[in-house]
């Protein structure tokens, strides 16, 4: 449509084009500059060029950080994936009973990941924790210190996060369920085929664009994870839970150097970029094929 | 044959009664836990019932805390940023569906490229931006930098698309300026995507954890989620029965939410995808 008036698109785009700018584009032009300086927010700035990034580089800090990041994403979106794919199956029907699991397994998506993390801390608590008191009952031992051991915390805070994002798995994957059709069951139910035969053959085949969808944008979530690492154990022990956001969160605010800070959140964004192109390409070539 | 259906009915109803329990029992023992006195969770750890079941914590909780200014602090934040991004949006995403004009393409280009930027990567230089104009501890400061939802927009100009313009040529005909046709005239065509997206960006800024921290150094702009964070990190030996107590107080305006407009959140989440 034309316009009334000849000027009348823009100032309509003009609030939200100035906060885009303001937020968005001047803080990444920021970021790469910052990135290029040493500077601890009191003294001024001083140039260093690449200096960041090769001492990120060097240390060691950047591989471990994203070896880190890496590994618990990918048990997060394969767990949470795996239980929203099989609650989706055993909840798809219709009735009270399963509508009232659904929602219960959808809230802890709605509820802060500080509660969740709270409310974990407190479960799994060495000393007085609900789940360390039955596994000592079980099993006669002490229950291990879940939380301050590096080779389990970060086992830990990936299932914490699983019961936190299964509900949202178990919702994509119930509208992914939708376009299933019941016929085709149907039909392969009266051939004689067994459950797990119409799983395999019909259904999983239909669900694999959801399965693409969920699976990429979990992974692109999990990498963001910050909440629950920050609220639970302060990305340690030893650094055994320093996510990609940790390691910013903590050069900025405990160690006070935003270059290296900036230069860290560059590469985490090349990173995303990455996945999320990543992402597009895989949609591209399932549409095509 | 039968037989077999009547034990898969009930592996069936065993298997939801499983999955229901491991997902509601960490609330039922936040809440239990809250009424226990203290000397209570350290004696007896697996008591399921409180023996002597007190709102202490709660009064504990509300006396060593202004949770009132932090309940003002988060609503006051969560209500200004939702509001803001559909106030925003409705005129951007209508120009973008509906106007001809030069220029269209790129600010679309640059709406969506946005949505590639997470807080977790503009928050550096957000951070000493809003340190430089002194908006570092304050409302606005952790309004401001969410006031534009690019999915919002988006998804705004998407519904917009399937407006006939024939009903906006009869506004225009009747006399109705620009701002009347987009809040007027629109927005209430859109109400259900302008309620998804209202209660969702509502929820997920009320439970907002990263931001906050970020933004505040004391209580004058704290957050409640900030805040009953704390409650753990302070002190000596963790008091659980404050912590859950409080915990109860930040997790039920979100499962108030969740229970009244489910619905609602169903659908934002299955358009928007999980996160930002």
């Amino acid at each position: 449509m034309k316009p009334s008036r000849a000027g009348d698109p823009y100032w309509l785009l003009l609030p939200t084009l100035l906060l885009l700018f303001v937020f968005f584009v001047f803080p990444l032009v920021m970021l790469v500059e910052h990135s290029l300086f040493s500077w601890d927010l009191l003294t001024p700035a001083r140039y260093v060029g690449l200096a960041n990034y090769r001492s990120l580089l060097r240390s060691g800090e950047l591989w471990q950080t994203f070896g880190t990041t890496l590994s618990m994403s990918t048990v997060v979106v394969l767990g949470s994936m795996t239980s929203g794919l099989l609650l989706a199956l055993l909840l798809d029907r219709p009735g009270h009973w399963a509508a009232f699991v659904r929602s219960a397994v959808f809230s802890a998506y709605v509820v802060s990941w500080v509660s969740v993390g709270l409310l974990f801390l407190w479960l799994l608590d060495a000393d007085s924790g609900i789940l360390a008191r039955i596994y000592s009952h079980f099993s006669q031992g002490r229950a291990p210190r879940w939380l301050a051991d590096p080779a389990l915390a970060p086992w830990a805070v990936a299932a914490v996060t699983i019961w936190k994002i299964t509900g949202y798995a178990l919702v994509i994957f119930l509208s992914g369920l939708q376009d299933v059709p019941v016929s085709v069951l149907e039909a392969a139910e009266l051939d004689g085929a067994t459950a797990m035969q119409r799983f395999r053959s019909v259904t999983w085949p239909l669900l694999r664009p959801t399965t693409l969808f969920v699976a990429t944008t979990s992974l692109i979530a999990s990498f963001q994870l910050f909440d629950v690492v920050r609220v639970m154990t302060q990305g340690g022990p030893v650094r055994a839970t320093t996510v990609f956001v940790y390691a910013i969160y903590e050069q900025l605010f405990l160690d006070l150097r935003v270059g290296r800070a900036s230069a860290e959140a560059v590469v985490f964004f090349g990173v995303l970029l990455l996945l999320t192109g990543a992402q597009f390409l895989l949609f591209r070539t399932q549409e095509s094929a | 044959m039968k037989r077999a259906a009547g034990w898969h009915a009930i592996l069936r109803r065993g298997a939801l009664c499983a999955v229901a329990l491991v997902w509601l029992f960490p609330y039922l023992w936040m809440g239990l836990t809250s009424l226990k006195p203290l000397t209570e969770i350290v004696s007896s750890p697996t008591a399921l019932w409180p023996a002597q079941p007190t709102l202490a914590a709660y009064r504990e909780v509300f006396r060593s805390l202004p949770l009132a200014r932090y309940f003002f602090n988060t609503s006051v934040m969560a209500l200004g940023i939702a509001g803001l991004q559909i106030t925003l949006a409705l005129p951007a995403g209508y120009a973008l569906a509906k106007l001809r004009f030069r220029g269209k393409r790129v600010a679309f280009a640059l709406i969506v490229a946005t949505l590639l930027v997470p807080a977790q990567v503009r928050f550096v230089p957000v951070f000493s931006l809003l340190a430089k104009v002194g908006l570092v501890n304050t409302l606005s400061g952790l309004i401001l930098p969410f006031g534009v939802s690019a999915l919002g927009t988006f998804l705004i100009r998407q519904a917009l698309l399937s407006v006939p313009d024939a009903q906006i040529e009869a506004a225009r005909i009747d006399g109705a300026g620009e701002l009347y046709i987009v809040y007027r005239l629109l927005a209430p065509l859109l109400r259900p995507t302008l309620i998804s997206l209202f209660l969702f960006s509502f929820v997920s800024h009320w439970n907002d954890y990263f931001w906050p921290l970020v933004l505040t150094t004391d209580e004058h702009a704290r957050t409640l989620p900030l805040a009953i964070a704390l409650l753990r990190e302070q002190g000596t030996g963790v008091r659980w029965h404050l912590v859950m107590a409080g915990n109860v107080l930040l997790s039920l305006p979100a499962l108030a939410v969740f229970a009244a407009a489910q619905r609602h959140l169903l659908r934002a989440v299955t358009v928007r995808g999980f996160g930002g």
